[in-house]
């Protein structure tokens, strides 16, 4: 067993930490107090190669590895969560399915421009009746001879309002249940598509998250993706490798928090004595620090299974269960040892307590992983 | 034909988180990290600069240091330097910036042939300034140091550069082969890209002993070579904290600055 990372993802930390202390935390607070996504930094993070980190450089990806990948993802969510579950989203959910399932004619139209960033990917699964259970689709993709047809509507779409590409769920045989839904790769103006409401949240509010309306909404034939009723499998094995980003999105909350709450605590002084002096806070602190670490190596551990192409369905639950959950216990311990300060703007720990409450919501809840866990515990 | 740029670059300790021994007065560098010198970064960021424009352009990135400077030509590499060399060897260790110079001008003629040199202005750690212009003396080639702005001529046989002063610029044209140092206001070095990452650490990088550099380890490198010595290093004593005087005028700043200065015995 190996705990050291190699040169490149050291490399790699190193790279994305520059960025994001340069680029990324200078405009997080107005991100996320103007509602704004970061185009700005999205569009230097495609040039730079984030958009494209696990995926071979024959597709315009940066020929790198998924422990990479969520390295830049933690690094990034440490000064904004937003720009963190941008870049996870597009990679694990958009790109991943059609490098994974799509086939050749699919990754040249569309690989190239999705990791290269010149176009941003999004991912169709969620809708108003099918959260948790998304077996429970309502969306509908008839054949019509020579093209789709979608109608039905998407929730909670994460890049929603900027994205180019879709790959989105929809039943073609609603008899066969799970078995009757196929992923479909849908572009931003195709006929019939629109972009539907914009949610207004609570955290992560630098994230575009709409709904996708389908109306008539005409796929070309050979939009399908994998097999026609393999989109649930396509969907599930897709989710397995958006939990290492998620989790690893929480992970740079849970950092990012512990770190300004460190200087603090070394600047603050009460009683005479600074904060960084008081036994009973350090020993909070060590607590956290020891979960923080807990939850990388976890995530770390999922992502060198996936690269070692190993089964890391459950490893990666477990990674994405215990790093949202630590994101919320550290985040809300900082803003307490922050006092008055930390329920203020004008400290960065109110911003990351609101946006790591996601992290035990989304792509899985807390209690989903739970349910992924425990199948491989006592079989299905 | 291709344009040939050596980029000079060095591996300092970052001075922001530089600490002293109180005892030893020399410079703790365990646990300090290491970085690619600031002004060396405007160097290299420059010629990828000519690079983008011109894609017919190799750039070359030499390096004198210890085994672990490779990161550093690593980091050079991940930014879209095509080739490095790293000079190391223990006949090369205390060499002074003379003895420095001598092993980088030995380097860089082994590379053969290049159009223009560019280093930084200077180190962070030494702040000499002298490595850039001793090399180019050795090479007999012109040079101008503190270049702040930079215009290559389309035939690229001349190059117009504004030299920073203190209080404004010199406007010089100077024909290549040429040694420029680059100071931060000339540009913004860019980052390493993720691929360029994955290529660079398992790029080929040579290490040049003093066999190789063909230099004189008892006359050219070295600490015996070398002319000038640390004779000692200390901790200045902090000067107490400057004041800020604020005032509605001038004359009530004034009458301010003679409270304070009278009050300290001063006048």
């Amino acid at each position: 067993m190996d705990f050291q990372l190699t040169k490149e993802q050291e490399f790699v930390r190193k790279m994305v930490r520059e960025f994001a202390v340069n680029e990324v935390e200078p405009i997080a607070a107005d991100v996320d107090k103007e509602h704004r996504f970061p185009e700005e930094n999205v569009k230097k993070m495609g040039e730079l190669g984030l958009l494209g980190i696990p995926f071979p450089k024959e597709w315009g990806g940066a020929g790198g590895d998924n422990l990479s990948y969520a390295i830049t993802v933690e690094e990034l969510s440490r000064m904004c969560a937003s720009t963190g579950v941008i870049c996870s989203a597009h990679t694990s959910l958009c790109a991943w399915p059609i490098y994974a399932y799509g086939t050749e004619e699919q990754k040249k139209q569309y690989l190239p421009d999705l990791l290269t960033g010149k176009k941003l990917g999004a991912f169709g699964l969620t809708e108003p009746n099918a959260g948790t259970d998304a077996g429970g689709q309502q969306t509908k993709a008839e054949d019509k001879g020579d093209h789709w047809l979608l109608n039905g509507a998407k929730v909670f779409i994460t890049n929603g309002g900027y994205a180019d590409v879709f790959v989105v769920m929809a039943m073609t045989d609603k008899s066969k249940r799970t078995r009757g839904i196929s992923a479909f790769i849908v572009e931003k103006g195709f006929e019939g598509f629109s972009i539907g409401k914009t949610e207004d949240k609570m955290g992560i509010c630098g994230s575009s998250t709409t709904e996708l309306v389908f109306q008539n909404c005409k796929v070309p034939k050979e939009n399908i993706l994998s097999d026609i009723g393999a989109g649930f499998k396509v969907a599930m094995s897709t989710l397995d490798g958006g939990r290492i980003g998620i989790a690893s999105q929480a992970l740079g909350i849970a950092q990012g928090a512990f770190d300004v709450t460190l200087d603090y605590m070394k600047a603050r002084r009460q009683f005479g004595r600074r904060l960084s002096d008081m036994d009973p806070l350090r020993f909070e602190m060590a607590d956290l620090k020891t979960r923080i670490d807990a939850s990388r190596l976890l995530i770390y551990r999922a992502a060198s299974l996936k690269d070692a192409h190993l089964p890391y369905g459950p490893e990666s639950a477990m990674a994405k269960y215990f790093a949202g959950e630590t994101a919320m216990h550290v985040t809300t311990k900082c803003v307490q040892f922050h006092g008055g300060y930390g329920y203020t703007k004008d400290y960065p720990v109110e911003r990351m307590m609101r946006d790591a409450k996601i992290t035990e919501i989304y792509e899985g809840t807390s209690e989903a992983q739970k349910l992924v866990i425990a199948a491989s515990v006592f079989g299905k | 034909m291709t344009f040939k740029i050596v980029v000079c670059a060095k591996q300092v300790p970052d001075t922001n988180e530089i600490k002293i021994d109180p005892v030893k007065k020399t410079l703790i560098r365990e646990g300090v990290p290491s970085i690619l010198n600031h002004d060396d970064a405007n160097a290299l960021e420059e010629a990828l600069k000519i690079k983008d424009k011109w894609p017919d352009t190799h750039i070359t990135v030499v390096s004198m240091g210890p085994p672990q400077a490779k990161d550093l030509l690593i980091e050079c590499l991940a930014m879209g330097a095509d080739e490095a060399v790293l000079a190391s060897d223990r006949a090369l260790g205390g060499s002074d910036t003379w003895a420095t110079s001598n092993a980088l001008a030995a380097a860089i003629d082994k590379l053969g042939g290049y159009d223009l040199i560019f280093a930084g202005r200077q180190a962070i750690d030494g702040d000499t300034a002298q490595v850039g212009p001793q090399m180019a003396e050795k090479l007999g080639i012109p040079q101008v140091t503190y270049v702040k702005e930079f215009e290559i001529d389309d035939d690229k046989k001349s190059i117009t550069v504004k030299r920073a002063l203190e209080d404004g610029y010199e406007l010089i044209k100077i024909k290549t082969p040429c040694m420029l140092t680059a100071i931060k206001e000339l540009n913004t070095p860019r980052y390493m890209s993720i691929g360029g990452i994955y290529e660079a650490v398992s790029a080929e990088i040579p290490v040049w002993g003093a066999a190789e550099l063909g230099v004189d380890p008892d006359k050219e490198v070295g600490l015996d070579a070398s002319p000038t010595n640390v004779y000692r290093s200390f901790t200045p004593v902090p000067k107490g904290q400057g004041v800020m005087i604020e005032g509605d005028s001038e004359r009530d700043i004034a009458d301010k600055l003679i409270v304070s200065l009278k009050s300290k015995h001063v006048i």
